[in-house]
């Protein structure tokens, strides 16, 4: 089995933990080949190429792949597919744009997030935000998958593969980016991090959510949110944790005024050690938290940022 | 001026607890209360904002699945799409038809309609596909804006702002286009009662999958159906202090 792993890049370096994470799942099925696809691939080429396990590092390089637009990258790895028996890519937005596009123009289904391999067709996903696991068997000739990172480990470093520059394919000029609107944080990436602190409706506005962001940065913690925290305009939209937003596992996550949907609980039920502060005691969220505090989130938090101490 | 179009699940309402069948072939759907996909709504929305705007004529909304999904076509149609289309594919209320397959026989309706922009939702939640409208804009060979939380066209381009992983992008898309929308893009209105009166005259065009030589045979085949994994109970802590104390024996901090 031969399988294609298209790496996460961004602005020409790899996204190490998502990408290694991804390559674990992919070292299941095969002899795996990394595809870094950038506007200069050489420094996420060569950080790839250090990965564990890997085969071959191929590295495409066109202004049309600086920004993951999914027509030209979906024409690149469609020109590839012959070689392989598997496409695979960490489940991130930018694979989850390319990937069922890529599917389609094969003739084969997408095998989104997937969550277990057990063998070179058949996966483990979960549907219904993560209240049923299905176990499916492909019958496709070519199996085009994104993989879950928060339920793999991270395959660690000590590899040497060669790395191949390859052609830009035609841009079919569909599209065009124009901008990014990301703020820069010197926070961990949230579905990286071992320590998330998420706020929720309870915080009641943008300026509270500053009592979150001082517990998070007191443990070095990335920080989630709820949708309704992140629709109230009290956090951005990449914060949001859940079923439609980030699927997090850290080692410990806390839940600060949030209620505890199952839209949310699908975000983060896989994490090692949950904590709920909430002033309902008969708040979902209580149900799958290792320690809950029925409490003011006003109160406990500044107090429990201070005790961190 | 252009038609939209905009494909409607009908999925388990968003609010009902999910059980697994205790023969693990599948999940309880029988007399569970049924939605239309809380990501279509938004669509909805948006497609009858287009026309309000001047920038659209009409809102078709389609669906593909058992024919009890004519509901969901009524409900897009009392928030004021102006006609339904609904292709029966299935009996039975647990065949869920692939997004591969769905998305080919909205091709085959985009071929006969020629709308100028499809609407579909970002991810349907009872599959957690997140895929029919990437596959859609590769059958169509048209650009593609997925998680859209903002919307503007202009002529012969859109400009849509994206939900990414690091926080927004802006790209432009030249129409026809396929748009998936997430969350943020609008709030659905209500139907009021007078519109679901209304729409019950509305037409709704009832096709199979065979009108449209479509094979829906899946190419994932389910095997099996399990509940995840519980969590062991937890404990309730009566103070901070507790807290901390718990957390350090835990070596969580
Ligand atoms: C299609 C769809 C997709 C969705 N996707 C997601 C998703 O990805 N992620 C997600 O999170 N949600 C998602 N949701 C929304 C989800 O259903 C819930 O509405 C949302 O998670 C609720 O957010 P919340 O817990 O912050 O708010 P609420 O449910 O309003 O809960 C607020 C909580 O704060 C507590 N509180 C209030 N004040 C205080 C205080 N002073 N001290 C302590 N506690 C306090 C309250 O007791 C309450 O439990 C989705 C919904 C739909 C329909
Ligand atoms: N059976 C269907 N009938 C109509 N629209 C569908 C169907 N399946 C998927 N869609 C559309 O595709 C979107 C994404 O679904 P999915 O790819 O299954 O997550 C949905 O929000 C709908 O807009």
């Amino acid at each position: 089995m031969n399988v294609l792993l298209l790496a996460e890049v961004n602005g020409g370096a790899l996204s190490v933990d998502s990408t290694a994470k991804a390559l674990t799942a992919a070292k299941r099925i095969g002899d795996v080949t990394i595809l870094c696809v950038g506007n200069g691939c050489s420094d996420a080429a060569n950080a790839a190429a250090k990965l564990d396990g890997v085969s071959k590092v191929l590295c495409a390089q066109d202004e049309a792949y600086g920004h993951d637009m999914a027509e030209p990258v979906s024409d690149l790895i469609v020109s590839l597919s012959s070689s392989y028996s598997h496409i695979l890519a960490p489940s991130t937005s930018a694979s989850k744009n390319i990937l069922p596009r890529v599917a389609a123009l094969l003739d084969v289904m997408i095998i989104s997030e997937v969550t277990a391999v057990i063998d070179a067709d058949t996966f483990e996903r979960p549907i219904y935000a993560g209240n049923a696991i299905q176990t499916l068997k492909s019958v496709d000739t070519i199996k085009v998958a994104t993989i879950r990172t928060s339920t793999f480990d991270a395959s660690g470093e000590g590899g040497s593969a060669s790395v191949e520059r390859i052609d830009a394919v035609a841009n079919p000029g569909l599209s065009e980016w124009i901008e990014d609107r990301v703020a820069a944080s010197d926070r961990p990436e949230l579905t990286s991090a071992g320590v998330v602190v998420s706020g929720g409706r309870g915080v009641g506005s943008e300026d509270d959510f500053k009592i979150i962001e001082a517990l998070a940065d007191k443990l070095g913690a990335a920080v989630g949110a709820s949708r309704a925290a992140v629709d109230s305009g009290y956090a951005p939209n990449d914060w949001q944790v859940g079923q439609t937003g980030k699927v997090v596992a850290p080692d410990l996550y806390v839940a600060v005024g949030i209620s505890g949907a199952i839209q949310h609980l699908a975000g983060m039920k896989d994490s090692k050690i949950i904590v709920a502060i909430n002033k309902d005691e008969e708040a979902p969220i209580f149900q799958v938290a290792d320690f809950g505090l029925v409490a003011d989130l006003f109160d406990a938090v500044p107090q429990l940022t201070e005790k961190l101490g | 001026m252009m038609k939209v179009l905009v494909p409607v699940k009908r999925v388990i309402d968003y609010n009902v607890k999910v059980r697994v069948k205790a023969d693990g072939s599948g999940v309880d759907l029988a007399n569970v209360k049924m939605s239309m996909n809380p990501f279509d709504e938004i669509a909805i929305e948006q497609a009858i904002r287009l026309k309000e705007a001047g920038q659209a004529d009409e809102v078709i909304a389609v669906s593909i699945g058992v024919k009890q999904n004519q509901e969901t076509l009524r409900t897009a149609l009392a928030m004021g799409a102006d006609r339904a289309i609904l292709v029966v594919a299935t009996d039975d209320v647990h065949t869920d038809i692939e997004p591969l397959a769905v998305a080919k026989i909205l091709k085959a309706v985009i071929d006969e309609e020629q709308p100028g922009i499809v609407l579909a939702g970002k991810q349907a939640i009872d599959n957690d596909m997140n895929a029919t409208g990437q596959m859609l804009a590769a059958l169509t060979g048209w650009s593609q804006a997925t998680f859209a939380s903002e919307l503007s066209i202009d002529g012969d381009s859109a400009i849509v702002t994206r939900e990414v992983d690091g926080g927004l992008q802006s790209i432009k898309v030249s129409m026809p286009t396929i748009v998936t929308v997430d969350l943020r893009l609008n709030e659905p209105r209500y139907a009021s009662l007078p519109n679901i009166m209304k729409a019950k005259k509305k037409p709704m065009d009832e096709k199979t999958t065979a009108d449209y030589g479509v094979d829906t045979t899946p190419r994932l085949n389910i095997e099996a159906t399990s509940e995840p994994e519980t969590r062991a109970a937890g404990i309730k802590v009566a103070s901070v202090d507790e807290l901390v104390e718990k957390l350090k024996e835990a070596g969580a901090v």
